[in-house]
């Protein structure tokens, strides 16, 4: 209604177009992402309408690119392929800031930093190529932090992702009884998510401290003799561990998320037969959310690997490296010693582990995740 | 009236009551800790066993913590950060996520999906290269790393948190307004954002923590105290105070309630903005 200003060339087109201008039936499509795996289901939808002459439209894909455009002759062609320049421009033209900064930001930086890890920048010496050289004094033990790096960090993924997605599993199905006060209930244990990861960190190194900390104090009322939490070898990484079970509601919200599309009457269907609540939990529940356990537990490999900010602040990767986390490593390579070149090389191996393990677990998906609506054998 | 409700609760359901207030107070358990030991003093917070509530209560604190560092400064680079960023992030994603959800244009669903997979590239593959193009600019030890980037689309996360809002809108809005003649930004700025203000909403506000919290870049980036932002006081204050913990905790707290308050009143947003997504970037 506010909208009154046409110029000539809009006004002739929508003259074009405004006859047997019918919408076609695409709205159902727009959920579709990720179900049926095909693009062009998701694109089926521009700023302007599909015309058809005949009044039933049939679904957009089934209507082939250019039928309209034959129907309407050859003038309405040029005008409709000018409308659909336009478009294109400037869709190309509004999304061009999230282009760029994939280019600089992403795609850039990751070929520097694949060139880079084969050369020895160090920030003040002239750049040269030493071909695979940073990666062999890698994994033949030259740098003894390497490996020592790669082993805290895959045991603090290996005690963390499932105790995460375990614990947090739990409390989502808890929630998602019917229970009075669940918006508070989520709040709060959404709640340490928020908090800012310095105060995470100052906060527990103090329920941590082995003498006058709370953890100590209660566990002294069940008998159990001071632990050293963060100060020891043995303890540091399973106190890290605690911390990001604590700070992990993402998981939480995410499984609530999917529990609530569980359609209430299959979860009725186990009581009618008789079955109990593990019954449900076995077979109806965990198959249903398998696409959410799916993807937190990629997201939940993907954040594990590159832990920094707990021992940077907590523990200084200490004590005797036992928290000497893989970032920590890399930061140290790059900042500290400002091997450039060597910390690339570090990123790269990284990132071929997190992508081996994204692999690993994508390949394994179809034997336990379920999909609604997925076709067998498809 | 009272009986009948009684019937309906099961002992399961008494249980689920029990098992999440237990878990409920063990979550909150260090919130708790931190304010009651940023209101004691030195001799109340070494005791043994510990006092649950302080007594007198140490207001004190807070003053010596914020004037032992420049928090005030901390604060204003914070501040800073935060309000520039978050426009560029709500301004380039908005923009973006109309381009991605309702515009056609060759090639959009694979920039699209390149976009998504960037997120999950682990930081580190970029972070070596991306901070020497900023020394080379020079801009290391200033903000702009840390404010720029949120104008380039502000991350795959909110293009693709409002995209997802965006095509739940009918169809038939803009195409009206297309054949009254408006232009794709006229829809975009009259028809859509008005629609989706909550979607705005959950950006401003993931954006705000975000920036509030972040702590890794402005590590790298910022290596002047008077530049520091108030995660990296904090940082620095707990280095150098590591056994003032009343003071350390009051510290925290005012590092941390702004970001409790914000998450408090917005939380049916972040909820909304979480099961939408799934993430969180």
């Amino acid at each position: 209604m506010t909208i009154k200003n046409k110029t000539n060339k809009e006004q002739i087109s929508s003259q074009v177009e405004k006859p047997g201008c019918i919408f076609p039936d695409v709205l159902s499509n727009f959920t579709k992402f990720g179900k049926k795996g095909k693009l062009n289901n998701i694109c089926s939808y521009g700023g302007h309408m599909k015309q058809e002459t005949n009044n039933r439209v049939p679904m957009f894909e089934d209507i082939p690119e250019n039928a309209s455009n034959i129907r309407l002759g050859h003038l309405a062609n040029t005008k409709k392929k000018n409308a659909y320049r336009q478009e294109a421009i400037l869709g190309v033209l509004f999304a061009m800031p999230a282009i760029l900064g994939f280019i600089i930001f992403t795609l850039g930086p990751m070929l520097a930093s694949l060139i880079l890890s084969f050369t020895d920048y160090a920030v003040f010496n002239k750049l040269k190529f030493v071909g695979f050289e940073n990666y062999i004094n890698l994994f033949n033990g030259d740098n003894p932090f390497f490996y020592k790096s790669i082993l805290v960090t895959f045991y603090y993924v290996a005690l963390s992702v499932p105790l995460g997605l375990t614990f947090h599993f739990f409390l989502a199905v808890l929630m998602n009884r019917k229970i009075k006060f669940r918006g508070i209930y989520r709040a709060v244990f959404y709640l340490p998510t928020i908090l800012p990861i310095a105060a995470t960190c100052t906060v527990w190194m103090w329920l941590f401290n082995p003498d006058f900390g709370l953890l100590n104090y209660l566990l002294g009322f069940l008998g159990i003799p001071k632990l050293m939490w963060i100060g020891s070898e043995a303890g540091v990484v399973p106190s890290i561990v605690l911390t990001a079970v604590w700070i992990a509601g993402n998981t939480m919200v995410t499984f609530l998320a999917g529990l609530q599309d569980i359609p209430r009457q299959m979860l009725e269907a186990v009581d009618v037969d008789g079955g109990n609540a593990f019954h449900k939990l076995r077979h109806i529940t965990i198959p249903m959310v398998s696409s959410t356990i799916f993807f937190n537990f990629i997201m939940g490999i993907i954040n594990g690997f590159q832990v920094i900010v707990q021992p940077m602040m907590m523990t200084a990767g200490g004590p005797n490296n036992s928290s000497l986390f893989y970032g920590m490593f890399l930061y140290k390579e790059a900042f500290e010693f400002s091997r450039m070149g060597s910390a690339c090389a570090i990123a790269w191996v990284l990132f071929i582990i997190i992508m081996i393990f994204t692999g690993l677990t994508f390949k394994s998906s179809p034997m336990w995740v379920y999909y609604e609506g997925e076709v067998k054998g498809k | 009236m009272k009986s009948r409700f009684m019937e309906k609760i099961s002992i399961a359901q008494v249980l689920t009551y029990i098992l999440l207030t237990v878990g409920g107070i063990i979550f909150l358990t260090p919130f708790y800790w931190m304010f009651r030991s940023s209101l004691m003093d030195q001799g109340q917070i070494f005791e043994m066993p510990p006092i649950w509530l302080p007594n007198p209560i140490r207001i004190d604190n807070f003053k010596e913590a914020l004037t032992i560092m420049p928090f005030n400064r901390f604060f204003f680079n914070t501040a800073v950060i935060v309000v520039f960023a978050t426009a560029g992030v709500v301004l380039t994603s908005s923009i973006t996520a109309f381009s991605f959800a309702r515009m056609r244009w060759p090639g959009r669903d694979k920039v699209f999906i390149c976009l998504l997979s960037g997120m999950m590239l682990p930081q580190y593959a970029t972070l070596i290269p991306t901070f020497l193009g900023w020394k080379f600019l020079g801009a290391v030890g200033t903000n702009l790393p840390l404010i720029i980037p949120s104008w380039f689309g502000g991350g795959a996360f909110y293009i693709f948190l409002l995209r997802q809002f965006y095509m739940a809108i009918p169809k038939e809005l803009d195409e009206a307004a297309y054949v009254d003649g408006a232009g794709y930004f006229r829809i975009f700025v009259q028809i859509i954002l008005p629609l989706t203000k909550p979607a705005i909403v959950v950006v401003i506000l993931f954006s705000f923590l975000h920036y509030w919290n972040d702590f890794l870049a402005p590590v790298i980036y910022l290596n002047d105290v008077s530049k520091y932002t108030l995660t990296l006081g904090l940082a620095l204050f707990s280095g150098m105070y590591n056994a003032q913990w009343n003071l350390m905790m009051a510290a925290s707290a005012v590092v941390a309630i702004p970001a409790i308050i914000v998450f408090l009143f917005g939380q049916k947003y972040f909820v909304e903005g979480i099961s939408i997504t799934g993430l969180k970037g």
